[in-house]
């Protein structure tokens, strides 16, 4: 069992949100039966999401979700940290700066300009930032969204105090065991499964459609490779670009393989 | 040998239903034949044939109304016998008392149907891995054992099968319950049929089929050869074993790590491929927890982790791994080679990488025979 913090009965577990949709979130609450597991096993102790009653800090766990995007995140994030004894960053925002990203690869003034009728009052960084940017984090759990049996498993695992089982090779060994027929050699669809990490169960191809990358690079990711593949199957230089620029766009391989493309 | 007519086939199928076996056999979804339930010859693939090449599969459909005349599967039969995911045992915690439990659910007896020549050589390689020596594996066993299994001759290769270079087909040589050979011609649509075992012999018996004919038999030995005679690929098994096991330090390891994945999908495919991992979970509350036994490749990291990190981190040496395994220290390790020529890594490889060609390419480099013959 996980080390309890002074006196509390059971671990205390904290769920922060940052700049993100709440999706990931919404994972946790939507692990029904499991969920009154884990009510069971920790104190939640700060959920805005599903509760209005806040526990003091510090935390045993605290799962937190969203992307650092504006100055009051890069603070916050250093606080939450201070409050918390384990740390698991949820998500494609956290893990890796999520959709909102993309500003990375541009000037942000021309989005809030484009976007809002009153720009000056935006307070928005130049970037959209993981959280290890910021803080130390003691464990990444991908997906845009989460999947909510590897959340389960993640909470899990730090209370028992053992390492999560999380795979971390290609969306292929999924797609395969699954049973699913590959739809890159059977139909030509473009497809990021083999350099993507495994997580989803490998729905997308079971429904016919290629992998979008939303759990992010797999362990030893071949992009090199996978973009020639790809060209082949008829993919331009502006595509490829576009294919590696979603929810895991600052994601390091998908960054670089997307710069290479990008005339 | 016998006859049986195709106007008769689900006889067949009805025959085997009413022996308690589930029939899975070949069905066509998503743009693949696969290995999937079969109920009546209505869910065969009548008609379809595939069209294979390296990273590429496609169907097309023909007049001919033939129900085999695709090559190997999308699926393997290792699906069935030794399944993706297995649970090995379950434990629960009853008032501080832990108490562990195998797994009660009991499989089907499943009829296999279509198995070719190179499958069934595959099977009796995963049987040596499973079922000989001190420890047989007991999930594999039980689905093996009540196996009923009905093999196909191939009337026609496919472009990435090199049976006949590994000599494990066009022909099934054993193995088998039942063999069949399509023949379609002359306005005529029938199937040979050989018993391998005694219970390929009472089902025989049960259908009363008449014997063939020796016009029929010909016609049947004339498909087989053709199919021999169209072999996609070669594989240069001369000296092979050897020269892999000689060139850990090949610079083709690297050539062909610029290329490659390590997506797995080879392995995933490959009808012989046997390596697993297990994955221990436990409920949240602690009163129940189980072991589950999943597919695993040697292409990725976890495989090799041992304390401190991967033993094989880059790319050349889990392709090289893949590849010695297959085609040399399997033969040190089991007695044959771990490849029956099946094609499915060539095929499955989204990025198309071949392992005949691969196979050539190191013998070319280090002084073996040469695909010109020089
Ligand atoms: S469909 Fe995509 S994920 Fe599935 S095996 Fe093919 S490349 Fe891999
Ligand atoms: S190595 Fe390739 S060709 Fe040989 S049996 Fe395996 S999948 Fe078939
Ligand atoms: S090639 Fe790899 S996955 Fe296949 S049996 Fe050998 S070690 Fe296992
Ligand atoms: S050889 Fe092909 S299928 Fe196998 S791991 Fe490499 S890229 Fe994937």
């Amino acid at each position: 069992m996980a080390k309890k913090t002074q006196g509390s009965q059971r671990p205390k577990l904290a769920v922060w949100k940052f700049s993100s949709c709440d999706g990931c979130q919404l994972s946790l609450l939507d692990c029904e039966d499991e969920l009154l597991d884990v009510a069971g096993a920790v104190e939640i102790a700060y959920f805005p999401e599903a509760t209005r009653a806040v526990v003091k800090g510090p935390y045993d766990v605290s799962l937190v979700e969203g992307s650092v995007s504006t100055p009051e995140d890069a603070q916050r994030i250093q606080h939450v940290r201070r409050q918390s004894r384990v740390l698991v960053t949820i998500g494609a925002c956290a893990t890796a700066g999520g959709i909102q990203a993309l500003r990375n690869f541009a000037n942000v003034e021309d989005f809030t300009r484009a976007v809002y009728a009153m720009p000056e009052h935006i307070e928005a960084l130049s970037t959209s930032t993981p959280i290890s940017y910021h803080v130390f984090v003691d464990f990444e759990l991908r997906g845009c969204p989460i999947n909510k049996t590897q959340l389960v498993e993640v909470i899990g695992a730090f209370l028992l105090g053992r390492r999560p089982n999380v795979p971390t090779y290609s969306v292929c060994v999924e797609c395969k065991r699954r049973g699913s027929p590959c739809v890159m050699v059977a139909q030509g669809i473009p497809c990021l499964g083999p350099v993507t990490q495994a997580g989803c169960g490998a729905l997308c191809p079971a429904y016919n459609r290629g992998c979008y990358g939303c759990f992010g690079p797999m362990e030893t990711p071949n992009t090199a490779a996978c973009s020639a593949q790809l060209q082949a199957l008829g993919m331009d230089d502006p595509q490829l670009t576009r294919v590696y620029r979603t929810f895991n766009a600052w994601s390091e391989a998908f960054r670089r393989e997307s710069e290479i493309h990008d005339a | 040998m016998h006859v049986l007519e195709r106007a008769q086939f689900d006889t067949l199928l009805e025959a085997l239903q009413q022996h308690g076996r589930q029939v899975i056999g070949p069905v066509r979804r998503d743009g693949v034949i696969g290995y999937e339930p079969v109920r009546s010859a209505g869910d065969l693939p009548v008609g379809w044939a595939d069209e294979q090449e390296a990273g590429r599969y496609r169907l097309h459909h023909k007049d001919h109304g033939r129900l085999f005349d695709y090559t190997a599967g999308f699926h393997t039969w290792k699906r069935y016998l030794y399944p993706p995911t297995a649970v090995l045992w379950q434990a629960s915690r009853d008032n501080g008392r832990l108490s562990f439990e195998t797994p009660s659910e009991t499989p089907p007896k499943f009829a296999l149907l279509g198995v070719r020549a190179c499958e069934l050589h595959a099977i009796a390689i995963q049987d040596k891995v499973f079922l000989d020596g001190a420890h047989p594996d007991p999930a594999y066993a039980v689905r093996r054992n009540n196996a009923f299994i009905i093999a196909v001759n191939c009337g026609r290769a496919g472009g990435t099968c090199f049976c006949a270079s590994m000599e494990t087909g066009p022909r099934a040589q054993g193995g088998y319950d039942l063999a069949l050979t399509e023949v379609a011609e002359d306005g005529r649509h029938y199937f040979t049929v050989e018993a391998g075992t005694k219970k390929g012999e009472r089902l025989l018996d049960e259908l009363e089929l008449r014997e063939a004919i020796e016009a029929e038999r010909a016609a049947a030995a004339a498909a087989v050869e053709a199919a021999a005679n169209q072999m996609g690929r070669q594989m240069p098994v001369d000296g092979l074993r050897e020269l892999l096991a000689a060139n850990p330090e090949s610079p083709r390891w690297e050539a062909v790590a610029k290329r490659c994945l390590c997506c797995a999908n080879c392995t995933m495919a490959c009808p012989t491929c046997f390596c697993s991992t297990v994955h221990d979970s436990a409920a949240m509350t602690g009163e129940t927890a189980k072991r589950e036994r999943v597919w695993d490749s040697c292409f990725t990291m976890e495989f090799s982790y041992v304390h401190g990190g991967s033993v094989r981190k880059d790319a050349s040496s889990r392709y090289r791994q893949w590849m010695t395994h297959k085609l040399s220290s399997w033969h040190d390790q089991f007695g044959s080679s771990g490849c029956v020529g099946c094609g499915r890594c060539i095929t499955w490889c989204p990025v198309g990488i071949d392992i005949t060609e691969e196979a050539w390419l190191l013998q070319e480099a280090h002084g073996g025979p040469t695909r010109t013959g020089e």
